[in-house]
C-alpha cells in the first residue's frame, strides 16, 4: 500500500464561529402543515421519514395550518402563551439575582420556552416526568408555585429540598416532576424503568424522558433506547436539540447520523422531529406521542429542533465560541412571538393586551420573589439548619452519621 | 429444618420476598427463564410470572438505571449484576442516583433497591471474576453495602435488604456458594448440607442489617473480616492455636462498631482481613476506627492482611488469595509484638 496517503482524523466543526456571518442554510425547514400526521398504531417502519423532516404547525404568517394543527381552543393556547411568558420573565428575574449575588448559579430557557409548557399539555395527573435542568415549562405550566421554586433557587430556609441540591435542580413528585439530578443523561433510563414499572403494575400512568442533543452521546441514551424497545415501555423519550451542548456544536454529538430522531430507527421506536419552537405543534406531537404510551404502543422518540439563546448557564459566555447575532439568525424564530402572533391572527390577542400581561405577569413574579426573598437569599437571611445537612441520607440515620452531627455540633 | 447451599439460601429469601409483596421484582442478565447464571433465580419466572423476574439486555447501566426508576415508581426491586466485576458500568447510576435520591429530593423520591452481585475469588475466574470491589461502595453516602458469608444470613439479610427503604448492595461471595471454604484450595470443601449454618428456617425471617456477629468467640486477639474470610480466619485460628475472637462484620455500611469496639477493648490486638487489595480498601476503615476507639487498649499495631495491591491474577491465584498460611503469620506476629 505504498501509494496509499496516511490516515487523517476528521473532527466536524460548525459552519461559522465568533466574528463569521451566521449561516443556518444547512436546517432545512419544511413548510408548515407539510408533514403527514400518522395513527398513532402506524407501523414504525411506515414512518420512518418523521425522523428527518420536521412538524411544524404555525406558518410565516401565524396560521396554524395541516394535519396536526387544531388541538388547542384560543383560550388554551392563551393559557400557554402565559406559561411562557411567565417562565422567560421568571428565569429574567433569577439571571439578574443570580448576577446580585442572590444564588450561586442559574440555567435560562430563553428560546426554548414553548418545548416544556406545551409538552406539559399534553400529560394527565400522575404521569412523571424525569427532567434535565432546562425544562422548568414542566413546573410553571403544571402549577408549582414561582415562590417554590425561587425558594429552591435561593437555597432558603423555605427551600423544598433543605439547601441540599445546587439551584434550579427541582423535585415535585406531586406534579410529576421527577427530582433532577444535574448528572447528564441519568434521568432518562430511569424514565423508562419508571414506565415499565407502570407497566408491570397495570397502571395507566406514563413516564417522559428529557435529554439535551449532547447528552445523547452518554451510554445512559442507548440503555434507555434499548429498554423502552425491548420492552415496549410506555414512555415518551424526548431529546431537545438546543444546537449547542455549552461550546460544542451539535455536530460533535450526532456524528454521521442524519438527525438526532434517527437514532430511535434502529431500536425500531417511532421516531419524530418537530419545530420545538412552534407551540402547537410540540403540544400536537407530544399527544400523539402520549396517546401511543397510554395505549400501550411502547415508545416514542421525539426530537424538538430549537435553538439555545442564551447562556448554558450563568457560568457561560457563548460569544466565545459562536457568532453573537446568531440567534437571530435561527430560522425557526422565538416561540413566544409565534404564539403571540398567532393569537392575534385569530382574534384572541392584541399588542396592547400582550404588553399589559407582559406587566401583569412581571407583577407576580416580582411578588414572589418577594415573598421567597423574606425566606433568604444563599449568602443572607433565612438558611437550612446543618441538622437539615445531616438528614435524609437513609431513612433511619445510622450510628456513624449520628456521630458525626453530634461532632459538628448540631 | 431445610438444608440449603447459599444459592438455595438466596433464591429462598427471594420466592419469600417475591410471595410477600407484588412490588418486588427481579431481573438480570440470563436471570428469567435459566435462573441465572449461579441459579440463584431458578424457577421465579415459572412462579411470578415473566413480568416479575425476566431477562435483561447486557447493560448493568440499564439494569440499575431502570431500577431506580422502578424504586422510584414504588416497586422494590432486587436486580442481579452477573458478576461484581461488571458493576462498573452502572457506577454512576448506583453513585450519582440512587445513593442520593432520598436525599436530594427531601424524600419526595426513593430508591428501596437491592443489587445483588457474586464477589470474591478462588475460582479461577481471573480479573473479571474476582473482584471484591465493596470499598467502591462503601464510600458512597446514600448505600447500604451487605456481604453474608453462610446460608442463614444470606436469606435472613436478603429480606432484611429487600425490605429496606433505602439502597443495598449486596455481594455475594462466590467460593462460598456452595460450601464454607477456609482457602485450603487443595482439599475438598465441607458442603452446606453438613453444616450448621445450612440449616435454613423456612418462610420469612431476617437478620437485621448493621449488625455483626461473633462467629468465634476469644481472647487473645480480634480478627475483623467478611465473607470468605470468615473461614480463612476460622482455620488460621485453629491452625495457629490462637484463641481468636472472629467478627463476621455482615453489614460493612452501616458498621456495627459497638461489636467491633468491645471486642478489641477486651483482646487488645487487631488484625484486619479481606481478599480486596490493601491500597484504601475497607480494611484501611476498620484500622482507623478501631485505633480511634481502642488505642489505649492496643498491644500490638492493627494487622491488614488483604489481596495484593495487583489485579486478580489467573495463574497465581493462591499467591494472590490471603489464606490461612498468611493470616496466621499475621496474627503470630500481632500476639508477639
Amino acid at each position: 500500500m505504498a501509494d496509499q496517503p496516511p490516515l487523517s482524523l476528521y473532527v466536524p466543526e460548525p459552519a461559522v464561529r465568533p466574528g463569521d456571518t451566521p449561516d443556518f442554510s444547512n436546517v432545512i425547514i419544511p413548510k408548515a402543515g407539510s408533514v403527514d400526521r400518522p395513527p398513532v398504531d402506524a407501523d414504525p417502519e411506515s414512518i420512518r421519514d418523521l425522523a428527518f423532516s420536521i412538524i411544524r404547525v404555525l406558518n410565516r404568517k401565524g396560521e396554524a395550518v395541516g394535519p396536526w394543527s387544531g388541538l388547542l381552543t384560543p383560550d388554551e393556547l392563551l393559557e400557554g402563551l402565559k406559561h411562557m411568558m411567565t417562565l422567560r420573565a421568571f428565569d429574567a428575574r433569577m439571571q439578574t439575582a443570580q448576577r446580585q449575588g442572590k444564588t450561586s448559579f442559574y440555567m435560562q430557557h430563553m428560546g426554548e420556552e414553548a418545548v416544556s409548557c406545551a409538552f406539559r399539555q399534553a400529560l394527565e395527573p400522575g404521569d412523571m416526568n424525569f427532567p434535565t435542568y432546562r425544562q422548568a415549562g414542566l413546573l410553571i405550566a403544571g402549577g408549582y408555585p414561582m415562590v417554590d421554586m425561587m425558594n429552591q433557587i435561593y437555597s432558603n430556609e423555605a427551600d423544598p429540598l433543605k439547601g441540599r441540591q445546587l439551584p434550579i435542580m427541582y423535585s415535585s413528585k406531586e406534579h410529576g416532576f421527577f427530582s433532577i439530578s444535574g448528572n447528564l443523561g441519568t434521568q432518562f433510563v430511569q424514565a423508562v424503568g419508571w414506565a415499565m414499572a407502570s407497566a408491570i403494575s397495570k397502571d395507566t400512568r406514563v413516564a417522559a424522558g428529557w435529554i439535551g442533543d449532547g447528552s445523547t452521546a452518554e451510554s445512559d441514551f442507548h440503555a434507555a433506547l434499548v429498554f423502552a424497545s425491548t420492552y415496549h415501555a410506555p414512555v415518551v423519550l424526548n431529546i431537545v436539540n438546543n444546537q449547542w451542548a455549552i461550546s460544542t456544536f451539535q455536530g460533535i454529538a450526532r456524528g454521521g447520523s442524519g438527525t438526532f430522531a434517527a437514532r430511535g430507527l434502529g431500536f425500531g421506536i417511532p421516531s419524530l422531529r418537530v419545530d420545538g419552537n412552534d407551540y402547537l405543534a410540540v403540544h400536537a406531537v407530544a399527544k400523539w406521542a402520549v396517546e401511543r404510551a397510554r395505549r400501550n404502543l411502547g415508545p416514542t422518540l421525539v426530537e424538538y429542533v430549537t435553538y439555545r439563546v442564551g447562556a448554558h448557564s450563568t457560568s457561560d459566555d457563548p460569544s466565545a465560541y459562536r457568532p453573537k447575532a446568531e440567534s437571530d439568525a435561527w430560522p425557526l424564530g422565538d416561540p413566544v412571538l409565534r404564539l403571540k402572533n398567532h393569537l392575534i391572527k385569530l382574534g384572541a390577542w392584541s399588542d396592547e393586551r400582550h404588553t399589559q400581561a407582559e406587566a401583569e405577569i412581571l407583577d407576580t413574579v416580582i411578588a414572589a420573589q418577594k415573598e421567597a426573598e423574606k425566606h433568604g437569599t444563599l449568602h443572607s437571611g433565612g438558611k437550612p439548619s446543618t441538622r437539615d445537612m445531616f438528614e435524609g441520607v437513609y431513612e433511619e440515620m445510622p450510628p456513624h452519621l449520628r456521630r458525626q452531627r453530634q461532632q459538628a455540633g448540631v | 429444618m431445610p438444608r440449603m447451599t447459599m444459592i438455595e439460601a438466596i433464591r429462598d429469601a427471594l420466592d419469600v420476598s417475591m410471595g410477600r409483596d407484588e412490588g418486588v421484582v427481579v431481573f438480570g442478565e440470563d436471570v428469567g427463564y435459566f435462573g441465572g447464571v449461579f441459579r440463584c433465580t431458578a424457577g421465579l419466572q415459572q412462579k411470578y410470572g415473566r413480568t416479575r423476574c425476566f431477562d435483561a439486555p447486557i447493560s448493568e447501566l440499564g439494569i440499575v438505571g431502570t431500577a431506580i426508576g422502578m424504586a422510584a415508581y414504588g416497586l422494590k426491586p432486587c436486580v442481579e449484576v452477573q458478576f461484581a466485576d461488571y458493576v462498573y458500568p452502572a457506577y454512576d447510576q448506583i453513585v450519582s442516583e440512587a445513593a442520593r435520591l432520598r436525599y436530594r429530593s427531601n424524600g419526595q423520591f426513593t430508591c428501596p433497591m437491592v443489587i445483588r452481585m457474586p464477589t470474591g475469588g478462588g475460582i479461577f475466574g481471573g480479573q473479571t471474576h474476582s473482584q471484591s470491589p465493596e470499598a467502591l461502595f462503601t464510600h458512597v453516602s446514600g448505600l447500604k453495602v451487605v456481604e453474608p458469608s453462610n446460608p442463614v444470613d444470606a436469606k435472613g439479610l436478603l429480606i432484611a435488604a429487600i425490605e429496606d427503604p433505602d439502597p443495598v448492595i449486596f455481594l455475594e461471595p462466590k467460593r462460598l456458594y456452595n460450601g464454607p471454604f477456609d482457602g485450603h484450595h487443595d482439599r475438598p470443601i465441607t458442603p452446606w448440607s453438613k453444616h450448621a449454618l445450612g440449616e435454613v428456617e423456612a418462610g420469612h425471617y431476617t437478620v437485621p442489617l448493621g449488625k455483626a456477629s461473633v462467629r468465634r468467640e476469644g481472647s487473645a486477639l480480634t480478627v475483623l473480616t467478611y465473607g470468605t474470610m470468615v473461614y480463612v480466619a476460622e482455620a488460621a485460628a485453629e491452625e495457629t492455636g490462637i484463641d481468636a475472637e472472629i467478627i463476621d462484620l455482615r453489614t460493612l455500611l452501616p458498621l456495627d462498631l459497638d461489636t467491633i469496639t468491645a471486642s478489641v477493648k477486651k483482646t487488645g490486638r487487631c488484625v484486619v482481613v479481606h481478599e480486596a487489595t490493601l491500597t484504601s480498601g475497607f480494611g484501611a476503615e476498620l484500622a482507623a476506627l478501631v485505633q480511634q476507639h481502642c488505642f489505649y487498649n492496643l498491644e500490638a499495631p492493627i494487622a491488614r492482611v488483604t489481596g495484593w495491591d495487583t489485579p486478580y491474577p489467573h495463574a497465581q491465584e493462591w499467591e494472590y488469595f490471603p489464606g490461612p498460611a498468611r493470616l496466621g503469620e499475621a496474627m503470630r506476629e500481632a500476639m508477639e509484638a
